[in-house]
């Protein structure tokens, strides 16, 4: 029983550091200009644009949701007015990049696994090893750029939908002063908050990309291989966000406290 | 010159190399050959530095790169030309992409010389006018074909073939026979050519290595191989099993 979490836990740390190993592999390919930045609209274009869709409903209806459940305990209070200040903090610095980066994860991280893995039990990887192509420069590097790129421009989309979404609910059906709401959301939403938020995108976006790649590049051999790797991209890639989250939480909110 | 000293290899509990020895000079057209599953293409993986050797050294004109990183070995690899047993073409790119790649990855041809050197390699490989088709719109003998040309028009100075007639008629398999042997006499490349396919290797090889064992059992000139009273290699060659075959 001790033995086998030991070999799981072992596991993990090993994976763990093959994923940091992965992305130090990464990172000097883009610092040395070896990877090919002509890829990176195509990819911008399958994260971003191919995403948005999906990124704008979660970010509508959590804010939607967050702003009725919000108004029925305040209501109680008589603090209905800072219903909106509630929705926008929570929206810029935790659900806005969280649910974006889980949404993110799974359509993009599991699409990913599911194409380097399919290139690496068809050969695919090993050819482009042969033509003197490092698989890191040509799929892992574009694929990280355009993540963190993306991740960031998703999240805000994210969040503005969320907090419209919230005033039309709040303002047009649950009957909050327009005025007061809005002018306590502006006042207790800080910078900070998101700034904070898009911090934390930055490194989902990463986080997905990496893992993802990382997941299709050690695929097992046949499509039950396959099938697992993105599995496992998906689940992987959500609970590192969500674990993530919370020290970045910690460290960030730490840090733009002192300064 | 490519030199294999003493290559052990490994997959879990099973020994697929157990201390293989070979040389293949310059300009030589070599065969190698063995039982399905007998570490043939692992060999070869070997040789261009996809693998690494648990055990032993491979050497490139001398250069040790058994341990080079994957970075140091690009550089190595450039010298080599590989056909994939399944051609292993990138699905996401057409014939004329997949052909172009390494000349665009190289950086220093215009476009113009890469498409003219394209034409080129698959008018070599006599696949003319199907630039703008997918992978999958191909046969079994077009891709292998295609592949081919990807392997040749950066000019490499070594030609690998990972069974090149499997799963091909016995038509096409002449055919791409005849290519191959064309193009090591035209390009002036070394030859290595892994196969079980005994009609492929009179057609191709100079020389035979057998794979037996995890071990170089036969180094033979071809007419020598097909002539072996040596009953491994003979049965092989006649391609008759025993009893114990058919539990294999």
């Amino acid at each position: 029983m001790i033995s086998a979490i030991a070999s799981r836990f072992t596991h993990a740390m090993e994976g763990l550091g093959s994923v940091a190993l992965l992305a130090q592999e990464a990172m000097s390919s883009i610092v040395r200009k070896h990877w090919e930045p002509g890829l990176l609209l195509y990819h911008t274009y399958f994260i971003g644009l191919k995403s948005l869709s999906v990124v704008l409903i979660t970010g509508a209806f959590t804010g939607m949701v967050l702003a009725a459940q919000t108004y029925f305990q305040f209501h109680k209070v008589g603090m209905d007015t800072a219903t909106l200040a509630i929705v926008s903090i929570s929206m810029c610095s935790e659900l806005g990049p969280v649910l974006s980066g889980l949404m993110v994860a799974g359509r993009v991280g599991a699409s990913m696994a599911a194409e380097l893995g399919t290139m690496k039990v068809t050969e695919q990887i090993d050819a482009l090893r042969a033509l003197a192509t490092h698989p890191v420069d040509y799929l892992v590097a574009p694929r990280l750029v355009a993540a963190t790129i993306v991740m960031p421009m998703l999240t805000v989309c994210s969040i503005c939908v969320g907090i419209l979404a919230a005033y039309v609910v709040g303002v047009g059906l649950l009957g909050i002063d327009p005025a007061y709401a809005w002018h306590n959301m502006i006042h207790y939403t800080s910078v900070e908050d998101v700034v904070m938020g898009l911090i934390k995108s930055v490194i989902f976006g990463a986080l997905v990309a990496l893992v993802g790649c990382y997941k299709g590049l050690n695929c097992q051999q046949g499509a039950e291989g396959v099938g697992r790797a993105t599995t496992e991209a998906v689940v992987f890639s959500s609970i590192t966000i969500l674990i993530s989250n919370f020290f970045l939480t910690l460290v960030l909110t730490r840090l733009f406290t002192k300064s | 010159m490519i030199e294999a000293r003493g290559i052990k290899k490994r997959f879990g509990a099973q020994h697929v190399l157990n201390g293989v020895d070979l040389r293949i000079d310059d300009g030589e057209a070599v065969a190698i050959i063995g039982r399905s599953g007998g570490g043939k293409s692992i060999l070869l993986k070997h040789l261009i530095g996809l693998l690494s050797p648990d055990e032993g050294e491979v050497l490139i004109r001398g250069l040790p790169i058994a341990h080079l990183s994957e970075r140091q070995l690009l550089d190595v690899r450039k010298e080599f030309g590989l056909l994939f047993q399944s051609a292993a073409l990138f699905d996401s790119m057409t014939v004329h992409e997949n052909v172009a790649f390494p000349l665009r990855r190289d950086r220093q041809l215009t476009s113009a010389e890469i498409g003219m050197r394209v034409d080129e390699a698959l008018a070599m490989v006599d696949l003319p006018g199907t630039g703008a088709k997918r992978p999958a719109e191909l046969s079994g003998g077009m891709r292998k074909r295609a592949g081919l040309a990807r392997a040749i028009v950066y000019r490499p100075k070594v030609l690998l073939y990972d069974e090149p007639t499997t799963g091909l008629d016995p038509i096409v398999s002449d055919s791409i026979d005849q290519l191959i042997k064309r193009l090591c006499e035209q390009l002036r490349t070394t030859t290595v050519v892994v196969t079980h396919d005994m009609r492929s290797v009179r057609a191709i090889a100079q020389r035979v290595l057998m794979l037996h064992e995890g071990k170089i059992y036969a180094n033979a000139a071809t007419s020598d191989l097909f002539a072996s009273t040596d009953p491994v290699v003979s049965a092989f060659v006649k391609g008759v099993s025993t009893p114990k075959d058919l539990l294999l």
